[in-house]
């Protein structure tokens, strides 16, 4: 079952052309204005390794993910309206369906990132494991919220809206194209310290898994205990409130759509 | 399995009536607090027992709560009161067609629907020939549904449906866009599942097919469960009680022949009585195979042009033997006022011997409105005669020949 809801995600030929050449072109972007253009200084890699491209790869990537499956949480529902009012099956693998679909996309686009690093001189593969393991997490805590937004967007339409303005304040509010230390490192009497952001930064739970992968791929580093905890209870809590959440709602599915 | 495919026990449904069309976060935010709501009781306490291997139905006006009630029963909705215990694998097809996604190919939607009923890719994979094949779709499996015309697309998912080996069927009104010739097939499968003992449960307006078709059938009423029985009873009754507000009013009862079942219609034209004539005398009987007439009196009080007469002859049990009218054969019944007969004149009555019921209407000349429909007017008997069939309704009137080695016949 869950492999035939995903067929419907894993296009053609084409469509596997169209998701490679979309984060392409943001690696691209991004290379070029804050990499060239703004010149923001990468933190240094393993082995003095220092590359603008595979320090934005070993953030965005999980980031792209991210998104996908909050935004394919999003549509889970309204898209299959037709299938939730006519036929009876566990809602959730809607939800679920598109994770898993993503997952893979995923797990190929980090083997690309493997293999490019290890050709640039930062051998990751004592890393993988461990970053295998935090993917995972990811996907739980990312399911977790796509579970509570299939059905927010059911009973609140305009959601998405409210979601696309949160996650692009969100992909910014995250140490994606920049460095982390920008951020901790201000100086007290700025405006960024006066207006506490960044205090609240750190409530922000996507900060500690970025920084995660980035300390596993790019650096080689195991993470501090505070990134490791606050990723483990967030994907754990995650998830609870989102099936908590799907669960209250999903019975009259079939009847708001 | 026990003796009891389906059991419903104090189901009530509520559905929210929300005074805007669609909630948004906007309206919330200014109103501070979710949408005001109506309730609407779509089902009160409905008790129910779906027997295995019986064919069901569920009738009842629009709106009464029908597809609410299947919906609960195959877990698609979730009643707010009461339990619902289902015991065996349930395939259902809802009103208009399955759950298809419009952006994939009829294939795919074959899959998906499969895997959803509870098929592994296997066992899509084995019947995947015989689904298109009852569906007729060879050469449209491939494009996407939403290019479907409304009948292809009952047609796949009923062919989904039943292919996919349910114990439990449950369709919803979805036979009526089908086209005559997948009807007679639906009508067959149907006949096999009861066959097999399987159960199934269905929901139709087609009345006549609801009484031949079902071996219980349910009332709804306003969410409610009238009544429980045989179809013949409850169908008539059922016919009886929606027609009840719309009989004519200026029928005088007393010169009229009273029939046994319900009469509606705007009385323009009415019917005051059929007459059965055996060799050109009324009668209460007539032998199988001989000249009958049947002489309809009409009455109308102002001028009608061009009303359609017809008449239906049913066994007790239901069976629609025939319905025969003036439109089928193009007979122009001219203008019509005062008051006269028409008779229909059958030169051999090819019944088998029993007891037969018959409906008398007339309507207007674009068989859109009804002047007066009189259900059961008549009833009279068929006695054995030429040819001497007995089994079944109707006699062919045929010759038997047997030859064998020795050559002429003995
Ligand atoms: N999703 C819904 N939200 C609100 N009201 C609904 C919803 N679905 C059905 N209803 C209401 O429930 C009542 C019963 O509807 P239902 O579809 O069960 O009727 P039905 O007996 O199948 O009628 P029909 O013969 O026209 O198919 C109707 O008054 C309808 O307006
Ligand atoms: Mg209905």
């Amino acid at each position: 079952m869950l492999r035939e809801l995903r067929g419907k995600y894993k296009g053609t030929a084409l469509g596997w052309f169209w998701s490679l050449l979309n984060p392409l072109a943001a690696t691209l972007i991004f290379t070029v204005v804050f990499g060239a253009i703004l010149r923001v200084t990468p933190t240094v890699g393993a082995n003095g390794v220092q590359n603008y491209t595979l320090f934005l790869l070993c953030a965005l990537l999980p980031w792209n993910f991210f998104n996908g499956v909050v935004n394919g949480g999003m549509a889970a529902m309204l898209d299959n309206a037709n299938l939730i009012k006519k036929t009876a099956f566990p809602r959730h693998l809607l939800v679920l369906s598109a994770t898993v679909s993503l997952f893979v996309t995923f797990a190929i686009e980090m083997a690309v990132l493997a293999v490019a690093l290890l050709v640039l001189g930062v051998n990751p593969i004592l890393w993988l494991i461990p970053a295998l393991i935090l993917m995972i997490l990811l996907a739980v805590f990312a399911t977790g919220l796509g579970l509570m937004l299939s059905v927010a967007n059911v009973y609140f339409r305009d959601s998405a809206h409210v979601v696309t303005i949160a996650m692009q304040v969100l992909f910014y509010a995250t140490p994606v194209i920049y460095p982390l230390t920008l951020v901790s490192d201000v100086s007290p009497t700025s405006l960024v310290a006066r207006l506490h952001i960044d205090s609240l930064y750190f409530l922000n739970p996507l900060v500690h898994y970025v920084e995660a992968f980035r300390d596993l791929l790019y650096e080689h580093q195991i993470p501090d205990l505070t990134t490791v905890l606050v990723v483990v209870l967030s994907s754990g809590a995650s998830l609870w409130l989102g099936w908590v959440v799907f669960n209250r709602f999903a019975g009259r599915l079939a009847e708001e759509l | 399995m026990g003796d009891v495919a389906v059991e419903a026990t104090g189901v009530s449904k509520r559905f929210r009536l929300y005074h805007e069309r669609n909630q948004s976060l906007k309206a919330a935010f200014m109103r501070g607090g979710r949408a005001k709501f109506d309730e609407f009781w779509a089902l009160q306490d409905v008790d129910l027992q779906i027997p295995t291997g019986k064919t069901f139905g569920l009738i009842g006006h629009n709106g009464s709560g029908k597809s609410t009630l299947l919906k609960c029963l195959a877990g698609i909705l979730v009643p707010d009161k009461g339990s619902i215990a289902v015991h065996g694998r349930v395939s259902a097809l809802l009103e208009l067609g399955a759950g298809f996604h419009p952006e994939l190919s009829g294939r795919d939607n074959v899959y998906l629907n499969g895997s959803i009923l509870g098929m592994s890719r296997k066992q899509i994979d084995k019947s995947f020939d015989e689904i298109v094949d009852f569906a007729g779709l060879e050469t449209f499996i491939d494009t996407p549904v939403k290019n479907y015309s409304s009948g292809m697309y009952v047609r796949l998912g009923f062919s989904v449906a039943i292919n996919v080996d349910p114990e439990i069927l449950m369709v919803d009104e979805v036979l009526a866009v089908g086209d005559e010739n997948f009807q007679r097939k639906c009508m067959e499968k149907f006949a096999d599942f009861r066959a097999d003992g399987r159960t199934v449960v269905i929901v139709s307006h087609a009345l006549s097919t609801m009484r031949t078709m079902c071996d219980e059938v349910a009332w709804l009423d306003h969410g409610k469960l009238l009544e429980v029985g045989r179809p013949q009873d409850l169908v008539d009754s059922y016919v009886g009680q929606s027609h009840d507000d719309r009989v004519a009013p200026e029928v005088e009862e007393g010169e009229e022949q009273s029939g046994r079942g319900a009469r509606w219609g705007s009385g323009e034209v009415v019917i005051r009585s059929v007459e059965l004539l055996a060799d050109g005398a009324p009668a209460t009987h007539v032998a199988t195979g001989a000249d009958a007439v049947f002489r309809i009196h009409w009455k109308a009080a102002h001028p009608v042009e061009e009303p359609v007469f017809g008449i239906a002859i049913h066994t007790l049990d239901g069976i629609h033997v025939t319905g025969p009218n003036t439109r089928d054969v193009e007979l122009s019944t001219g203008t019509l006022s005062g008051e006269g007969w028409l008779d229909l004149h059958v030169p051999r009555l090819m019944l088998t011997p029993g007891t037969y019921e018959l409906t008398a209407a007339v309507f207007d000349r674009a068989v859109v409105h009804t002047f007066d429909h009189r259900d059961k007017l008549l009833r009279f008997d068929v006695a054995p005669g030429r040819p001497r069939d007995q089994y079944g309704v109707v006699s062919l009137g045929g010759s038997w020949e047997v030859r064998g080695d020795s050559g002429a016949p003995a």
